[in-house]
Formats: structure tokens, C-alpha cells, sequence
């Protein structure tokens, strides 16, 4: 039997190292998707994965912990990627509501539009949406960095705790109700502002973060110098007994 | 929850596909209320005959001999098409409306599901798919259609309760969300001379939107009154005799997606619902904004 000459087998596709494993949602339940992708142990070389036909399917690649890539070759439903710790996920179409929620490391990039509440909650990790985001984006986000290339809708950032959120477009209404810490930085039209939400001055330092934040985020053409930074006035922070009477 | 679902057709060539379409719509959404489901088809007019849709729980006993006993009493030829639970009606226009009263006088237990010119509406307690295969929808042809299966929150899971709500000629509305004004506005529609067969709050939401149009509103600026003067979540799906529309409440939590082609205007309440579409995969794919009105007419 002739020697297999591994490099030129390779060059022509013949033998792949590596090889990304495809999981077809149209042949196999989502479960036993999530399963494989929970069975996965540090240093598995089952690294590259994709998903085909997830035709809005809910809960696609919840709780990965394994710094896996994964791309999802369409449209997803509600919680793609939810409690993502480490993976690199890749949705090559839209996300229903709560793409990203709660994620801990890691990245999310959706290449269309997200639902709402995007990245709900989120405690670690970068998730970007190249399209549009719906209402609630970062609700109660603690840590998370979220960078939306177009528009984000009404309510996001509600209760934000922690972490970046860059919209590359306009705000919605109410935007950063009842922040605490979450810094969030506008390039368009903000719609309103929630309660103590304010727009702050950027400071060098928060110029140096945002292009980070860009530049992660695979944006090219945009400066940091273009947005506007708003944050919390902290006013809600302690009780204020003039307002007894009004309870 | 609750699962919503719309298709209003441009391409008259889709039109016999109309029930198949929006039946697979709806059984895709099953797992967001399987209490009980409903449909709409607004099939072609016939320019000489109006209908009604009735249902009873003993359509044995109810549907035998009503179409002779209807046609001596009002004097007009009428023909009855029984599938399963439901009947559907068929006299001349102009006799729609002493039908309807008749048909409650000759058999107290029959309920009326909705008339008009065009529409039909099936809707009962149990899974989309069952609903759907003992009304037969899919062979159904028309224009445009709604469809709604129900997780009940507002009141009880018996047939008067699924939806769609049918509360003036050829309208009806599909709704997930709830209302917390049903009351007063029930007790003002009253007032106007509106009748009500349930408790539920989104038979409110029909009869307001038929009393707005019987003011001399089009379908938009009916469904536009709805933000102002309805209180609650609601995501609403619309027919009329030509027409389909949408409104979502301003904080617009109920979930809502749509896409557009030259063949056809899709509602689902999520993506998954429009995924079997033709050509969906080229379509205009969005998230109607909140507290903005969408409609179309043909």
C-alpha cells in the first residue's frame, strides 16, 4: 500500500485535522447538540463546530464552557448561547430575544438582527450584533461588553450594573432606567433617558476603552471620539427621606 | 405565551396554498399554548352569498334539517356546510343579519363563531394540529388568514375562549398578551350597543376595534386608538374583509416577527413560524416597533 503523503492529503481537503463537526438541526434533536457540547472536556480536539438548519430553534449551544468556536449557519429563537463561558459563537443570521443571556466569557457575534433583551443579565464576554438590537438590550447587565453596529430600542440598559455597552446607531427610549455602573456610550440619537441616566464627559480614559471596544468588536471607520458617554448620576442610590411621604 | 400567526398573500397564485401555509404556521408554534386553537381564512367572494360560521357541542342534533328550517324562515335559499363541530352557513347578503337571529331562535345551543362575506373561522379546545386536521384547513384556499393557539390566562379553556374574537362582519383578531382595562372598556362597548358572548379580555379588544370602524375608521387608524384606550401587553394580528394588520403594545414584550416578499406579508410570533415560507430565506425579515401601527389592503 503507498505511503498517504499527509501534507499533500491535507492540501487537497482529503484529511481533515481538526476537521469542524457539523450537527444538522434538521436531522438531530437540539438536545443532543447541546448534549455533545456539554460533554466536551479541556483540550478535546473537537474544536470548531457548526450548526446547520437551525431554522429558529430556541436554546442553540446554551452553556458552553469549553473555548470552542461555533457557527450556526442561519437564524436562531429564543437564548442562543445563553451562559456562554469561553466559546466563540457565530450566528450567520438573526437571534431571537435573550441571545447571550447571562453569558460569563467568551464572545457572541450575530451577523443579522437581535430580539430583545440581547445579552440580558450578561456577567463576562463580548457580544456583538452587526444588525439591529430590539428593546431591552443589556438589561441588567453586569460585566458584559455589548457592541451593537445599528440601533438598540427602548428600555435597554435598564438596571445596568456593570460592564460596556457601545451602540453604533440611535437609542430607543428610556435608555439606562435606574442605572448603577454600566457605561454606555451613543453615537446616534438617544430617544430619552431613563431615571438617572445622564451623559457624562469622556475622559481620555474612556476614549482609550471604547476603541478597544471597537477594535474587539471588528469595527473599522468609526472613532471613539464620535460618541457620547452616559452613566448613572447616582441619586437612586440611597433612599432620600424627603420622599417618605410619597410611599 | 400564546402563538400568533398572519399571512396575508399579494400572489393571487399562492392563494390555494393559503390554508396549508398558515396551518403549518401554527402547528410550528404549538408549544406556546396548547389549550386550544383557532383560524381565520378569508377565502374568495362570491358576490351573492354571505356566511356564518356556527359551532355547537351536539352538531348532530343541532346542524340536522337547520338549513330547511332557516331557508322557510327568513325566505331565502340557504346551504349548510358541516365539518365536524362547526357549520358554515351560506344565504344572501342582505339576509345575514335575520339569519344570524334566527339561527339563535330556531337552536339556543349553537354559538356563533363569526359572518361576513368572506370569512370562516374553526377554532376549538385541544393542539393546533389537532384543530387543524378535524377542520380540515389545510385544503381551505382564500387571501389572507389569521391563526392563534392559546396558554390561557384570562379566562376559561373552552371553545368561546380560543381565539380569533369575531366581532363584526368579516373582522377578527388574534392577540397574546392580556388586558387590564377589559372591564371598563366592555362596560362603554356595552353602552354603544356592543353584544359580548364571553368574560375574555380579547373579545374586548375585537369589539373595540369593530366599534371604531363602525365610527368610520379604516383599519389603521382603529388599530392606532387601540394605544391610547386599551391598558395591557398585546400583541395584535388583524383581518378584515381586505384587509391585515399589526400592533404591539409601547412596552412590546410579546414577542413579534414579520417578513415581507413580493408574494406574500407574514406574521409569526416567532421566526420559527415563517421558516417553511417560500423564499423566506430572501425575504425582508423585522420586528414590528412598538406602539407603531402596520397594515395592508388588497
Amino acid at each position: 500500500m503507498p505511503a498517504i503523503n499527509i501534507s499533500k492529503a491535507l492540501d487537497q481537503g482529503h484529511v481533515q485535522s481538526r476537521a469542524s463537526r457539523a450537527f444538522d438541526l434538521a436531522e438531530l434533536p437540539l438536545r443532543e447538540l447541546n448534549q455533545a457540547l456539554h460533554n466536551l472536556t479541556p483540550g478535546s480536539n473537537e474544536t470548531a463546530w457548526e450548526v446547520l438548519n437551525p431554522k429558529g430553534s430556541h436554546s442553540v449551544a446554551v452553556g458552553v464552557d469549553q473555548p470552542i468556536t461555533i457557527d450556526v449557519r442561519g437564524s436562531v429563537g429564543y437564548y442562543c448561547g445563553g451562559m456562554n463561558d469561553g466559546s466563540a459563537i457565530t450566528v450567520h443570521g438573526s437571534a431571537g430575544p435573550g441571545v447571550g443571556e447571562n453569558m460569563m466569557s467568551g464572545s457572541i457575534t450575530v451577523k443579522g438582527d437581535a430580539s430583545q433583551y440581547a445579552g440580558a443579565t450578561g456577567r463576562g464576554g463580548l457580544l456583538v450584533i452587526e444588525g439591529n438590537a430590539s428593546s431591552r438590550c443589556g438589561i441588567s447587565m453586569k460585566g458584559i461588553d455589548i457592541v451593537v453596529y445599528g440601533n438598540i430600542g427602548h428600555m435597554s440598559a435598564f438596571m445596568a450594573q456593570s460592564g460596556n455597552l457601545v451602540v453604533l446607531g440611535d437609542a430607543g427610549d428610556a435608555l439606562g432606567d435606574s442605572i448603577y455602573e454600566a457605561r454606555l456610550f451613543v453615537r446616534g440619537k438617544v430617544g430619552s433617558l431613563g431615571a438617572d441616566c445622564i451623559a457624562k464627559e469622556m475622559r481620555p480614559e474612556h476614549l482609550e476603552l471604547l476603541q478597544g471596544l471597537l477594535d474587539r468588536a471588528g469595527v473599522t471607520g468609526v472613532k471613539a471620539a464620535e460618541f457620547k458617554r452616559y452613566g448613572s448620576a447616582r441619586t437612586l442610590y440611597n433612599f432620600n427621606i424627603d420622599n417618605a411621604d410619597a410611599y | 405565551m400564546c402563538g400568533i400567526v398572519g399571512l396575508f398573500l399579494k400572489d393571487k397564485s399562492l392563494e390555494p396554498q393559503l390554508g396549508s401555509m398558515l396551518s403549518q404556521m401554527l402547528i410550528s408554534l404549538s408549544d406556546r399554548g396548547p389549550d386550544s386553537a383557532g383560524i381565520a381564512i378569508y377565502g374568495a367572494p362570491s358576490g351573492n352569498e354571505a356566511k356564518i360560521t356556527i359551532q355547537s357541542a351536539k352538531p348532530e342534533r343541532d346542524f340536522r334539517g337547520l338549513d330547511a328550517e332557516l331557508a322557510k324562515a327568513i325566505g331565502a335559499p340557504v346551504t349548510l356546510s358541516v365539518k365536524s363541530t362547526h357549520a358554515v352557513v351560506r344565504t344572501t347578503p342582505d339576509k345575514i343579519d335575520e339569519a344570524r337571529e334566527t339561527i339563535q331562535a330556531l337552536r339556543p345551543d349553537i354559538r356563533i363563531m363569526g359572518a361576513g362575506d368572506v370569512v370562516e373561522i374553526y377554532k376549538e379546545v385541544g393542539l393546533p394540529e389537532a384543530v387543524v386536521d378535524r377542520f380540515d384547513v389545510r385544503s381551505m384556499t382564500g387571501t389572507h388568514g389569521i391563526g392563534h393557539t392559546r396558554m390561557a390566562t384570562e379566562s376559561a379553556v373552552t371553545t368561546m375562549g380560543a381565539h380569533p374574537f369575531s366581532t363584526g362582519a368579516d373582522q377578527c383578531l388574534v392577540h397574546n398578551g392580556s388586558l387590564s382595562n377589559h372591564n371598563n372598556v366592555r362596560r362603554e362597548l356595552i353602552r354603544e350597543g356592543m353584544k359580548f358572548e364571553t368574560e375574555n379580555d380579547t373579545e374586548v379588544a375585537a369589539a373595540y376595534l369593530s366599534s371604531q370602524m363602525a365610527h368610520g375608521k379604516n383599519l389603521g387608524e382603529a388599530l392606532e386608538g387601540t394605544l391610547s384606550d386599551l391598558d395591557g401587553f398585546f400583541t395584535f394580528v388583524v383581518g378584515t374583509k381586505n384587509g391585515f394588520g399589526v400592533v404591539r403594545d409601547p412596552i412590546a414584550c410579546k414577542p413579534a416577527v414579520m417578513a415581507e416578499t413580493d408574494q406574500y406579508v407574514a406574521f409569526g410570533s416567532e421566526y420559527r413560524a415563517l421558516t417553511k415560507l417560500p423564499g423566506i430565506d430572501s425575504a425582508r425579515v423585522w420586528e414590528p416597533e412598538p406602539a407603531t401601527v402596520y397594515f395592508w389592503e388588497h
